[in-house]
């Protein structure tokens, strides 16, 4: 018997859609006014989920499917833009 | 319900997968994985990165992902690299394709228990990046101290109480021991600077040979501070000199970021938990020696700029 005899491992096709809702964990939730973000970006990168990506019109837009609301976008965001409330 | 996740950040790496809210470790895999367009192997050693990407039936790889035991992982490395030398010689694979192998190991994976296999590695001058996220302790498995945890630190296992003040040993010179090996890349980045760590990365994974790349990984939860700050921690670090940036390159040593004055450790120590029992009466003795390390450490980093 040799390696390619031998049976492929399990696979786990990637489905983005079967993917666990993280944003049920959420306790504080993030908002964007939409007036004050100047749409740098710097939020995109050290968001542990990568949720927040760019609407029409070039400004910040998080998913609350999967942010968890840990706020860390909050703390970087230069302009202050983005405010945390109680999940509701 | 729409879902509009970042789809350049995600390419490699999902979001929906289960790391603490407020964790730095997706953003570095992101930053490292997005610094090359080749085709990468992912080997993931037993870990925070590991257990949270991979909950049965999911998964939040998007890459071939291979999981190795915690002491491992330099092994498996060297196999993988092995495995395309070989069909690249059988005509399996084009001559001329690149393919990285990425290895992700925490520092318990790396520092303690799998040192041995990336000491082997290294020194057989495989064609691998080493990328350990640095939580300073066992995270996984709940806040036990490892090689990386410093002096002084509250963990589970050295806690902090009328006889104790914490871990009573230093931590470990693994930078040192990696560039003992004599290879080629090794660096020390901080998740609080992104573009910092890209810019590290993008240089290692375009040479061959082992590469290394130390990242510091404030943690929420061992290090006790609100899950909204590990940017802020991260910056701290650095700025008090406690984590500073640096690489290797060549036989010479460059450091990427310094100030005139460092600002004094307290200012970081002061922002987490595990450090509380400092800042009660006798702790002054215990912040003094850390901060004697810490100038001992950068006098010694820039001492190796100038030679």
């Amino acid at each position: 018997m040799n390696w390619e005899s031998i049976e492929e491992g399990a696979t786990i096709t990637h489905d983005i859609k079967k993917s666990p809702r993280t944003g049920d964990w959420r306790y504080m939730k993030p908002a964007v006014d939409k007036k004050t973000c100047i749409g740098c970006g710097q939020c995109f990168a050290p968001c542990p989920e990568a949720c927040i990506d760019y609407d029409s019109e070039r400004k910040a837009d998080i998913d609350y499917d999967i942010c968890k609301g840990c706020g860390v976008c909050a703390t970087v965001c230069p302009q202050h833009a983005i405010k945390m409330t109680k999940n509701t | 319900m729409t879902l509009i996740v970042n789809k350049q950040l995600s390419s490699k790496l999902a979001p929906g997968h289960s790391t603490c809210a407020g964790c730095g470790i997706p953003a570095i895999a992101r930053t490292v994985l997005g610094a090359t367009d080749d085709p990468v192997v992912v080997v993931n050693v037993t870990g925070c990165l590991e257990v949270t990407s991979t909950l049965y039936p999911y998964s939040a790889w998007k890459v071939p992902w291979i999981h190795s035991a915690f002491e491992n992982g330099g092994a498996t490395a060297a196999g993988i690299d092995g495995a395309v030398k070989a069909l690249k010689k059988k005509n399996r694979i084009p001559e001329d394709k690149k393919i990285k192998v990425v290895v992700f190991a925490g520092d318990g994976g790396t520092y303690d228990i799998g040192l041995q296999s990336l000491s082997g590695a290294l020194e057989r001058q495989h064609d691998f990046l080493y990328v350990c996220y640095d939580n300073e302790a066992y995270m996984n498995t709940g806040g036990q101290r490892s090689g990386a945890t410093p002096y002084g630190a509250d963990t589970e296992t050295t806690p902090a109480g009328k006889k104790s003040f914490g871990k009573k040993e230093k931590r470990k010179d693994l930078m040192s021991i990696v560039i003992a090996h004599h290879l080629k890349y090794a660096a020390q980045a901080n998740v609080a600077y992104l573009n910092d760590l890209k810019t590290k990365a993008k240089k290692a994974l375009e040479m061959e040979g082992p590469r290394f790349l130390l990242v510091l990984q404030p943690c929420t939860n061992l290090w006790k501070f609100p899950t909204s700050q590990y940017v802020n921690i991260g910056r701290l670090a650095t700025e008090t000199n406690f984590w500073p940036l640096w690489e290797y390159f060549d036989g010479k040593y460059k450091i990427n970021w310094a100030t005139e004055n460092p600002k004094p450790l307290e200012v970081f120590l002061k922002t987490q938990g595990r450090f509380k029992h400092l800042f009660k009466p006798g702790g002054e003795k215990v912040i003094a020696e850390m901060q004697k390390e810490v100038e001992e450490n950068w006098k010694r980093l820039v001492n190796f700029v100038e030679v």
